[in-house]
């Protein structure tokens, strides 16, 4: 199933060295050494509260609209520095985000796979229903939804809400994709279709998957990262990690569930 | 099986309890309203016509229509919101959207507050300094709208700012994480879903506006104009002044008259309402989530 650590790569999709999050001063993360190589499904767990999502948030920057956030140390993505990237928006095009509740936009379901494409100037009908068609099937969701594309986004059931809200991440033709916590609101029918999807994405995208599911990594992740109380504890092959072969005592703890 | 304990009863009994005390308060709210709708209907219909509707006062206002006023207060009401809701929106939306958490924003905030408070008598006399003459608008409808809409901005913008602060954050968020930029994201997704909310606070404010005297008192109602207004140099006649005037200052107008001023302006204001109401409820049919 998993087929160990990727290859490496001359560039790395995504590289982190030093890298710090602070809300208000306050570090939520620091010192994170992290390479993503391109074509990988890189899990993170660890415990609530100990940085995974700021991880996430400073990748795409959202630091532009989280007041009092700042980023340290270097972040890049293929090689650029995330921190000196001039236009943000095009950044964040190429990252698609998946966040932990289902954020079905209140618009018909075509309008929330069609928004990104409409907002970055494609307007032919036919080539929009092209893209919207091909995403909805990648997110295994085309066939509840082809019959009523007009319904709204936010009455899907939960499940398929978060199907949507991959699909609109999907939209933007990412060659990134974060996932955070997508199975806290999904039934575990959901999610694992969902991780059907992922190991099939694999082939084009990148993925950082954060889980709150321990087994889910075991299930998807090629390299698997710990995070504890802001730092990265170790990343490792998902199988290594989950063999026994952790170097850190605590990590094998969390695995194992044996965690304060 | 199921036999309710004490504190179950209890609850029920407070339940009941509660539910007719606030259907008791409602009706005592409702109460005077429906006396004061009753009172005119039954006092002013007499006077009602179509020709009350459409003519022009004749013999010092003793007779003839009230079509000058009616027509009047409609520009004003019309030229006040043209004014008042693209600028309250604006501020409203940079205060919710773009505006830092800092301590200025807090001072425009409190501004805006007490704004709010101040006594329509002194937006009057703002409104006679800054525009008829400051800005040289002399007495017209624009001068008197411009005042009304001075007075309807902070109820406006604080409305707007409530009803796009109901708008989720997650929506924004997941409309960033896409890259799209903050006023995209406002023009896709915060503005469609709080367009029922702001509307809300117009419709609040076209009854005040409507109603006002004192703030077109000075700035642009006239006593008696014995034409229509042609556009918004002109000055007006309107309903709140033609009302006030011809109950206190005019003698000999026959008693179901003002009555009939007042129904005519009250129901003026209820249709406004009543069309802003439908447009809202055709709005929120797709708002839901
Ligand atoms: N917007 C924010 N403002 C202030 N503190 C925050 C904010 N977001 C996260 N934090 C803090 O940063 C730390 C890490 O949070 P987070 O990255 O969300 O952890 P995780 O996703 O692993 O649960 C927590 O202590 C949290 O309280
Ligand atoms: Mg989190």
């Amino acid at each position: 199933m998993v087929t160990g650590p990727a290859p490496p790569a001359p560039v790395p999709k995504v590289s982190a060295r030093g890298l710090g999050v602070r809300f208000h001063g306050v570090p939520a993360l620091s010192g994170v050494d992290l390479d993503v190589a391109p074509r990988e499904i890189l899990g993170i767990i660890g415990p609530a509260g100990s940085g995974k999502t700021s991880f996430l948030r400073a990748i795409n920057r959202m630091d532009e609209f989280i007041p009092g956030m700042e980023i340290e140390g270097s972040l890049s993505l293929d090689g650029r520095d995330v921190r000196r990237f001039r236009n943000l928006y095009a950044l964040r095009r190429r990252v698609g985000v998946v966040f932990p509740l289902p954020v079905g936009l209140p618009l018909s379901v075509y309008d929330n796979v069609a928004l990104s494409p409409r907002l970055s100037g494609v307007r032919g009908k036919d080539e929009l229903d092209g893209i919207v068609e091909k995403c909805l099937r990648r997110a295994a969701l085309w066939d509840e939804v082809r019959d009523r594309l007009d319904t709204l986004g936010s009455l899907l059931s939960g499940g398929q809400q978060q199907r949507l809200t991959i699909a609109r991440a999907l939209s933007q033709s990412p060659d990134l994709l974060l996932l955070d916590e997508f199975s806290i609101a999904v039934d575990p029918v959901t999610t694992m279709r969902i991780e059907d999807v992922l190991r099939e994405l694999r082939e084009e995208v990148t993925i950082i998957l954060v889980t709150n599911l321990v087994q889910q990594a075991r299930r998807v992740a090629d390299r698997t990262a710990f995070f504890l109380t802001g730092e990265m504890v170790e990343v490792g092959p998902t199988e290594a990690l989950f063999e026994g072969g952790a170097r850190d005592p605590r990590t094998t703890d969390y695995i194992e569930g044996r965690f304060g | 099986m199921f036999q309710p304990t004490p504190v179950d009863l209890r609850n029920r009994a407070r339940e009941g309890l509660v539910r007719w005390l606030l259907l008791g308060l409602t009706l005592v709210i409702i109460l005077p309203v429906l006396l004061i709708l009753g009172v005119l209907a039954w006092k002013g219909t007499p006077a009602l016509s179509l020709e009350f509707l459409f003519t022009e006062p004749r013999e010092a206002m003793t007779a003839g229509g009230i079509l000058p006023a009616l027509v009047g207060t409609v520009w004003l009401v019309a030229v006040a919101l043209l004014a008042s809701v693209p600028v309250g929106v604006a501020a409203a939306v940079y205060l919710s959207e773009y505006a830092p958490d800092n301590a200025l924003t807090r001072i425009i905030n409190l501004a805006i507050m007490n704004l709010a408070g101040v006594p329509s008598i002194v937006h009057a006399l703002f409104g006679v300094g800054a525009f008829v003459y400051f800005f040289r608008f002399g007495t017209s409808i624009l001068a008197a709208s411009l005042t009304l809409a001075v007075m309807s901005l902070p109820v406006i913008i604080v409305s707007t700012r409530e009803a796009l602060q109901a708008v989720p954050r997650a929506f924004r968020e997941a409309c960033w994480a896409m890259g799209a930029t903050r006023w995209q994201t406002i023009r896709h997704v915060v503005l469609p879903n709080s367009v029922s909310g702001i509307l809300t606070g117009v419709i609040l404010e076209v009854a005040h506006t409507a109603g006002e005297t004192a703030p077109i008192m000075f700035t642009g109602a006239a006593f008696f104009v014995p034409f229509l207004p042609e556009g918004i140099h002109d000055q007006t006649m309107a309903l709140s002044l033609h009302l006030f005037i011809i109950s206190t200052q005019v003698p000999g107008v026959p008693e179901p008259v003002p009555f009939a001023v007042a129904l005519v302006l009250i129901s003026l204001v209820m249709s406004m309402n009543a069309a802003s109401i439908w447009v809202r409820t055709r709005l929120r049919r797709r708002k839901k989530w």
